[in-house]
């Protein structure tokens, strides 16, 4: 038997086979479904399959992320009813309102994903959780309704792309500058029905926090799961939910169906211009646009790592004159630390804007959506036409560093001169 | 199941996204008439109320990219659009269009023989379409799970008819 990639052991070990190849459909047994606000979408289908119960309650956890808290009564009754839902199928891991967070985040600290475990979510962005080495993919809702009557799902088993990353970063650059460089180099389908697995010692130094960035926006590659061997500073991250680790990742002889190399010693930061995510510049090249509107949330770069950075450059500085930044945690426990801190005083104290967790803005939803021909620079994952809001708005995707000093200056900045 | 489908064409580039689609600021519902009816706002206002249905999709490479709203192939499928021919598909939109019972097929080179308003004829079951020059492009059939949830209508009532048989 030839070596298996890690995507393909955690499908063989779901689907109860020894081994999977690329091409192969195979029924997964799902270790862990979430859902955010698709749960509303999904409850007709889910309805008229006929099932009446979840197959189990206890792999199930639900959250309220896009929009918290509801914008109008006809959201806050789809809350209500997965709220409804939640209480009748005796879905005990339900963080509604106030305890809630982006459903990735809250995934991630929570401690309920774990290396080995097939993790299906109601969101695109699903892959971010791939950073703890389980194979998290997002689907629809129909989709959805399906797994939560059968507890399975068909999978093709997908080919496993290679990312390899060595060098050291330059000043304040971090793994949101090289995935986007990532997605620059290899287009924004590079990676269609594909798993991207990261590898080399740039990604082994990483901490977790930058770990979910890379796998994040694996998402904006096409890619089916990104994922990144678990190893001690997985081991770490999940200490605290007590639940058994086993490491996982790929065996030397596995086959990739493609390997793509990146050095990125000394590389600065870098910038998804309008309006597609491969639209990509070094900060350099940018360097003075105005903008109107500066971001720093969503699943991607809202941690608390990511708000401590905007602490540190904000501290004893103003937002410039006539842009709004606004500062929205991934998680209501981020919020909470962030708080402790004193960080939302620094921000507070230099006039940008600090919110309750949603993913609102980032989709366009609520709470901060783009006029017509307004710049934004945002630490979100995509800029397709419209995304933010207005379809003639222009969205420049940068990383915590990049958005924050360009709030200071009311440009786009290069974080390394702010 | 529906395996012929005569009709015109409206064409689109590469890249187009859910947000091209449907955009996050009508997504606050479950009434899919909202969704039809902002259809393709971001790249053309008009172009909900000018689509017939029978009209068809003809697109480039990653079409249906970015987010997993199912609302997209709602939205183009509440306005009767019988099928969309791209030289590829992002994963969640293939299988949601699918899962929908929406013909969603990959056909490589399509995209460079037609334009918008061109009349072209599918036959999903021989694999091949016809453009208006009288070319015939034959393309990869849907491999067999994907075709049997389309010709079950969908996989909602796929399952509901795996139940009822398992219940028999």
């Amino acid at each position: 038997m030839t070596g298996q990639t890690m995507s393909e052991k955690v499908l063989a070990r779901a689907s109860h086979t020894e081994s999977v190849s690329p091409g192969q459909i195979v029924d997964g047994d799902v270790d862990l479904l979430y859902m955010h606000e698709m749960l509303a979408m999904a409850l007709l289908p889910f309805n008229e399959i006929g099932t009446m119960k979840v197959w189990d309650p206890e792999k199930i956890v639900v959250t309220l992320d896009h929009w918290v808290p509801p914008p109008t009564p006809e959201i806050a009754k789809m809350h209500q009813s997965i709220r409804d839902f939640c209480r009748k199928q005796g879905i005990r891991r339900f963080h509604d309102v106030g305890d809630h967070g982006i459903v990735h985040q809250l995934i991630a600290e929570r401690g309920y994903a774990h290396p080995w475990d097939l993790v299906i979510g109601s969101d695109s962005h699903t892959n971010m959780v791939g950073a703890v080495g389980a194979f998290a993919a997002g689907i629809g809702a129909t989709d959805t309704a399906a797994v939560m009557a059968k507890g399975q799902l068909w999978l093709r088993v997908p080919e496993t792309m290679r990312v390899d990353i060595h060098g050291t970063l330059g000043e304040r650059t971090g793994a949101k500058d090289v995935i986007l460089k990532v997605i620059g180099t290899t287009g924004d389908d590079a990676a269609r029905y594909a798993a991207v697995e990261f590898t080399g010692p740039t990604v082994k130094a990483f901490p977790m926090n930058e770990r979910f960035v890379l796998c994040n926006m694996t998402t904006e590659m096409g890619a089916k799961v990104g994922m990144i061997a678990a190893d001690q500073v997985t081991k770490e991250y999940l200490a605290h939910t007590g639940h058994r680790f086993e490491a996982i990742g790929s065996d030397e002889d596995a086959s990739f169906v493609k390997t793509f190399t990146f050095d990125v010693d000394g590389m600065g930061p870098q910038v998804a211009c309008p309006s597609n995510p491969a639209n990509l510049k070094p900060v350099e090249e940018v360097e003075g646009t105005k903008i109107d509107v500066a971001f720093l949330g969503s699943c991607t770069n809202a941690r608390i790592e990511d708000l401590r950075i905007a602490a540190e450059l904000l501290r004893g500085e103003k937002v410039a004159p006539g842009v709004r930044f606004q500062i929205t945690p991934a998680s209501q426990i981020i919020y909470r630390q962030a708080l402790k801190e004193g960080l939302v005083e620094v921000f507070m104290d230099a006039g940008a804007m600090f919110t309750s967790s949603t993913c609102g803005p980032c989709f366009g939803g609520h709470l901060g959506t783009l006029a017509g021909d307004e710049v934004c620079i945002s630490s979100t994952n995509r800029n397709y036409p419209g995304r933010m809001g207005s379809p003639t708005a222009q969205v420049y995707l940068a990383s915590p560093w990049t958005v924050t000093a360009s709030a200071i200056h009311g440009e786009i900045t290069d974080p390394r001169k702010a | 199941m529906q395996t012929r489908f005569q009709g015109r064409v409206w064409t689109f580039g590469d890249d187009i996204s859910t947000d091209h689609i449907i955009a996050g600021k009508y997504l606050g519902t479950t009434d899919p008439k909202v969704f039809a009816d902002h259809a393709f706002e971001a790249v053309d206002p008009t172009w909900a109320r000018n689509v017939r249905p029978g009209d068809l999709i003809v697109a480039g490479t990653n079409f249906g990219c970015g987010s997993s709203r199912e609302q997209a192939p709602v939205a183009l499928k509440t306005l009767g659009i019988s099928a969309i021919l791209a030289t590829s598909f992002a994963r969640i939109f293939f299988r949601n269009a699918i899962n929908l019972g929406f013909p969603v097929i990959e056909c490589a080179g399509l995209r460079d023989l037609v334009k918008s308003g061109d009349e072209i004829d599918l036959d999903l079951a021989g694999g091949e379409v016809r453009v208006p020059s009288g070319v015939m492009l034959k393309f990869t059939p849907l491999p067999p799970n994907v075709l049997e949830i389309l010709e079950a209508g969908g996989l909602v009532p796929k399952l509901k008819k795996e139940l009822a048989s398992r219940a028999r």
